[in-house]
């Protein structure tokens, strides 16, 4: 760990002009990410913002007939929130799913969707990674890689031919697969003012830059995340597969929600965690079950559409068809089919 | 007299460590105390061609950074490296010279006025190498493998007996057999508490004064390598230990840190504290990866006429580390016809090191795999196979066990299990997308004796006071020693003070191996019985003495008071003895020594019947062990609370091991890569479902007078291939590599 500078932010705006004022500067909130990066050395910041006083720590209601969730509330006071409950339980579940009550009660929204990969390689600065250090080179993809992703990680010159990966990482949120089913719009104040960023576009693959996470500027600070009106409270699954039952991320992960009229699916989101470089979506995948019946030939073909082009790096190959079957389960639980325990 | 051995007594520590009162070796706080942060390398193999400490040092606060190129002079010879757990070879010396030889090895220490100074201080060492080509890989380098180095340490891990009958033959032309592979990968201890010492520095004569705080399970142990390295005089030394935040094995040698804060300590004639971090709890010994082949064959109703059992496990470079992986089956089965093997193959790794049950839960994994593909190549009920072998001799040593109510365990474990219940078929149970199964496996481990000493003094005030420097590596040592010596010298709980984990007190051996109960129990009951002793001939002073001619097998103690046997009202109270002793305490010291005369002729074991019911996802491949049930075997149960502890621990740890646990080494980086709690999977809360543990009666008057077994380690023996064994009758796959992780499963 490096020594560093501590300023306390007294407004949305005094966060952002310090972070204008230092490159070097890094917002802090329930500090569960950061600070062990910062012991790895992964992160050096000359200086932490503490944004935890900021007026960003409660849940309201949006015009459009959704929620408003503060960026500073806790994973933990979201997860629990009766409204969040009532109306998104989806997203409690995802929550509620990950990491461990300690960590929920620090952890907040907003960094929820900033923390980084878990990639051992990442966290370790003996070896080289990308990520970390550009350039350096990727170590999973002939290292362990039986965590990593299995999508979005190809990469294509200008003429259409396969280049070698920069990173195949995860993005390890399960919070964050909710919200990518739910379509959460992410409010952002920077030094040019506000914007709203659609989850879809918020996180990122890799690409030739696999140090850059997310479409955040670095001057950026996330104010709030919007959930719509729609929360899919009646037919809803987030089933995450892992290596032990609790306190471990996921290997595959599937954020369900469908509306359904008797036995016909009208409506479909599926996400997907511990796959990609982001929750993984694809529109097309979902738009095959509108109008079909709840069954699992319907389920099936959604899981093939979305798993399409997948690709394996050895040790995580199994991940291809763990996550075809867990959104067969998945969508059989949404629909009620299937108990959910 | 009995009265609190074998009662389910509270820790008596148990208060204080709730509270926080307890203190671990990084905890005690001392004055001037300065802090040194270890630099760990980052290549596995080659040279430190340029350290440059330049930046480090002049930050503000820094007091020195050591690294090969100015540690001070130190010990010479290998010998003087060698502590009481060192395997044959050369041990491994901090700071030697510029040479790597694993991944993560600690290259540099940085002593600083404060923890953070010193760790940005470490962050800022620039340093650069000349690679050389690492092997870390077990199973690429098997053909390297080579018989081990023999050293004292065979006398405790002696390697397998020779083979007997003619294995091959028969083993073809059995009408019944199996054969299988198995392997699991390197596990690290990652006790809750990191490794710390806090060096106190104190102006000596010649030579300083020391008082360190270590965590290990021997104080005597690091004294000895602190003298010897170092080359001061244990009159200049005392190690304190007083708990221990967990230590599963990890504990049993020097770890690097005692050595860095020692140096540190000297060097800068200041008292220096030196704690790792969790990352590097990964750089210092582990479970050794091991890849095993088992064969075993019967005649068509199910006698065993024929095993092999051969074990490959890593070791590093410079030493010889052993378990004993491969002997198990010639101990719990009776073939005639039997090849055990064991070799090893050096890797550019540290040197392995105990952990729990080293090498027997290891071998007995794959054994008892390997029994239940036998049944099922029988077609017989695995539990019956196990009666149909069932045998009291050890046909390693051909000895009698000294007791093994192992057969106990099987009926009672089943039945309270309800293995009667069981269907043979494979995949025969289900609920929804889960398959059920039930498994199970037979454990066995060592039931060993060391000498120990231990003083018990009855103080003026009527206390007992009893020490030895043994420690409590969390099982509970504190607790039945203060049982022991209660009984021993009939008072109540409360008026005893049992002392550990101070190199001032009488020597006892490292605590490991499950012996710590049989060892010092026995020296503590033989200090009691010495100051009882004494008491009898004070007793005998008394004015018209009704002792006058007792001998000691006339008397007891009980209720504070010595008595006579046959007359129990005609007593002396404890505090009227100790008050004619001229107002000095009744202290004695004691050995307590194993008697080899009565036990050479028997093999000495605990054993255990472990019944595990699993329900596996179909698609999805998650396992949750639903219920265990393990039936302990393991003499004389000095407290069925502490030591249904252990068992239970044994069987979270068992469970952890066939679903979880698992060390990365990654081979082009030579390195561990899960390198915290987050990545390196125990089971948790969530994972452990319905555990029940069954200590069955077993008296044995050979092991030790006391018949005490040990507990530490059976507990966790034969999980891992019950859990494996159920997960095959749950689906059908026989899954023969641990961590059995769900990618195995789909
Ligand atoms: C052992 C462990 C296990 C875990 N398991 C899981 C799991 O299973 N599933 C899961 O989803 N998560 C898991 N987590 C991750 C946890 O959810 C995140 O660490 C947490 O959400 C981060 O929130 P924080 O407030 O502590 O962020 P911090 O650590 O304070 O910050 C993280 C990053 O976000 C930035 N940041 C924070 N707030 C803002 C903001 N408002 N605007 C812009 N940038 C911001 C910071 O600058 C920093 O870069 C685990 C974490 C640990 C340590
Ligand atoms: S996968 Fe990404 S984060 Fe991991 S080593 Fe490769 S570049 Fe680094």
């Amino acid at each position: 760990m490096n020594s560093f500078t501590y300023t306390r932010a007294d407004s949305v705006e005094h966060a952002v002009d310090e972070r204008v004022a230092e490159t070097g500067a890094r917002f802090i909130a329930g500090g569960t990410n950061l600070l062990d990066l910062m012991k790895e050395t992964v992160e050096k910041p000359s200086r932490l913002i503490d944004i935890t006083r900021l007026p960003m720590t409660s849940i309201t209601e949006t015009i459009e007939g959704g929620l408003r969730l503060g960026a500073l509330v806790t994973n933990a006071d979201t997860a629990y929130n009766k409204r969040v409950q009532e109306r998104y339980p989806l997203l409690s579940q995802a929550i509620l799913a990950g990491a461990s009550p300690q960590l929920r009660n620090m952890a907040t929204n907003g960094g929820n969707l900033m923390q980084r990969t878990r990639c051992y390689y990442f966290y370790d600065a003996a070896t080289p990674c990308n990520k970390r250090q550009p350039g350096s080179g990727c170590s999973a993809i002939e290292g362990f890689n039986r965590i990593h992703a299995i999508l979005g990680t190809h990469l294509f010159d200008q003429e259409g031919r396969a280049l070698e990966p920069q990173c195949i990482a995860t993005h390890p949120s399960d919070m964050c697969v909710a919200l990518a089913a739910l379509e959460a719009v992410v409010q952002v104040t920077g030094k040019y003012g506000e914007r709203t960023i659609p989850f879809a576009e918020f996180h990122r693959l890799p690409g030739n830059t696999p140090h850059i996470d997310n479409a955040l500027e670095p001057d950026e600070l996330i104010t709030a995340i919007d959930l719509p009106p729609n929360g899919f409270a009646d037919n809803h699954m987030y089933l995450k597969l892992r290596d032990r039952a609790s306190y471990a991320f996921a290997l595959v992960s599937v954020a369900a929600g469908l509306e359904l009229d008797g036995d016909t699916i009208t409506n479909a989101r599926i996400a997907l965690g511990g796959v990609a470089h982001k929750p993984w979506r694809k529109p097309e995948a979902e738009a095959l079950l509108v109008g079909k019946p709840t069954t699992q030939e319907s389920f099936q073909a959604a899981a093939d559409a979305l798993l399409a082009g997948a690709q394996g790096y050895g040790a995580n190959t199994f991940k291809i068809e763990l996550a075809k079957r867990a959104i067969v389960r998945a969508l059989g639980q949404a629909a009620k089919l299937e108990p959910t325990e | 007299m009995s009265q609190v051995i074998g009662k389910p007594i509270n820790r008596v520590d148990g208060r204080d460590k709730v509270t926080g009162k307890a203190k671990y070796a990084a905890e005690f706080q001392v004055p001037g105390l300065a802090y040194g942060y270890v630099v760990s390398g980052t290549i596995a193999k080659g040279k430190i061609t340029r350290i440059d400490t330049s930046e480090a040092l002049s930050l503000d606060g820094v007091l020195q950074v050591f690294t090969h190129e100015n540690r001070p002079r130190l010990a010479w010879f290998d010998i003087s490296y060698k502590d009481q757990d060192a395997p044959p070879g050369s041990p491994f010396r901090p700071l030697q010279d510029a040479t790597i030889k694993y991944s993560g090895q600690p290259i540099a220490l940085v002593v600083a006025e404060t923890f953070e100074v010193a760790r940005y201080a470490a962050s800022l060492i620039r340093v650069e190498y000349k690679e050389e080509p690492h092997e870390t890989s077990l199973e690429a380098n098997l053909h390297r493998a080579r018989p081990q180095k023999h050293g004292v340490a065979d006398l405790l891990k002696p390697p397998p007996p020779k083979p007997k009958g003619d294995f091959n033959t028969v083993y073809e032309e059995s009408p019944v057999k199996m054969y299988g592979r198995y392997s699991h990968a390197a596990e690290h201890h990652n006790p809750m508490e990191l490794f710390a010492s806090t060096v106190v520095y104190e102006k000596g004569g010649k030579k300083p004064k020391l008082t360190i705080y270590d965590k290990t399970q021997g104080v005597t142990n690091s004294i000895l390598y602190v003298s010897q390295v170092f080359d001061i005089p244990f009159k200049n030394i005392r190690v304190l230990s007083p708990y221990m935040g967990g230590g599963f094995g990890s504990g049993l040698r020097p770890q690097y840190q005692l050595f860095m804060a020692v140096m540190a300590s000297l060097e800068l004639k200041r008292s220096v504290r030196v704690t790792l971090t969790r990352q590097q709890m990964f750089t210092f010994g582990h479970r050794p990866a091991t890849v095993q082949n088992v064969a075993i064959s019967a005649s068509a109703d199910g006698a065993m006429n024929a095993l092999y059992h051969d074990a490959r496990g890593e070791t590093s470079r410079f030493e010889d580390y052993t378990e004993i992986v491969t002997n198990w089956g010639g101990m719990l089965y009776p073939p005639e016809n039997v090849t055990q093997d064991y070799k090893l193959v050096p890797l550019d790794v540290y040197t392995p090191l105990d952990m729990r049950a080293p090498g027997g839960v290891t071998g007995i994994s794959a054994l008892e795999i390997a029994v239940d593909e036998l049944a099922y190549e029988l077609g017989m009920d695995p539990l019956e196979l196990r009666l149909k072998n069932y045998t009291d001799l050890d046909h390693n040593s051909q000895k009698p066990f000294s007791s093994k109510e192992l057969r106990a365990c099987f009926q009672q474990g089943a039945e309270r299990f309800g293995w009667s219940k069981r269907q043979f078929e494979p995949r025969s149970m289900r609920k929804g997308h889960n398959l059920i199964g039930w498994g199970m496996a037979t454990g066995i481990w060592e039931a060993n004796q060391m000498p120990a000493r231990a003083e018990a003094a009855l103080l003026v005030n009527g206390k007992l006071w009893v020490s030895s420097a043994t420690a409590d590596i969390g099982t509970g040592t504190y607790t039945i020693m203060t049982q022991i010596a209660a009984d021993a010298l009939g008072v109540p709980m409360e008026d005893v003070l049992f002392k550990l984990g101070d190199s001032d007190f009488p020597v006892a051996p490292i605590s490991g191996g499950s012996w710590t109960a049989a060892t010092v129990g026995m020296a503590v009951h033989s200090a009691c019985e010495a100051v009882g002793k004494s008491l009898l001939e004070l007793a005998k002073k008394l004015a018209g003495s009704p002792f006058k001619g007792a001998k000691w097998e006339d008397i007891e103690f009980a209720d504070r008071q010595l008595r006579l046997k046959r007359e129990p009202t005609t007593a002396v109270s404890l505090q009227t003895l100790v008050d004619l002793n001229g107002g000095k305490a009744v202290r004695e010291t004691s050995t307590g020594l194993p008697n080899a005369l009565k036990q050479k002729d028997y093999a000495r074991a605990t054993h255990s019947a472990a019944f595990v019911e699993v329900m596996v996802d179909e698609d999805l491949g998650t396992v949750k062990v639903t219920r265990a049930v393990s039936a302990i075997a393991a003499g004389r149960i000095l407290n069925p609370k502490t030591a249904r502890s252990q068992i239970l621990g044994g069987m979270v740890w068992g469970i952890s091991k066939a679903l979880h646990e698992e060390s990365i080494l990654d081979h082009n980086v030579g390195r561990f890569m899960n390198h915290n709690l987050a990545e390196y999977h125990v089971s948790v809360n969530a994972d452990i479902h319905d555990l029940d543990v069954i200590f069955v009666e077993e008296n044995d008057t050979i092991v030790n007078p006391l018949g005490i077994k040990g507990v530490g380690e059976i507990g966790i023996v034969a999980m891992p291939a019950a859990v494996a064994n159920a997960i095959f009758h749950a689906t059908g796959k026989r899954v023969r590599d641990l961590p059995i992780t769900l990618d195995r499963l789909i």
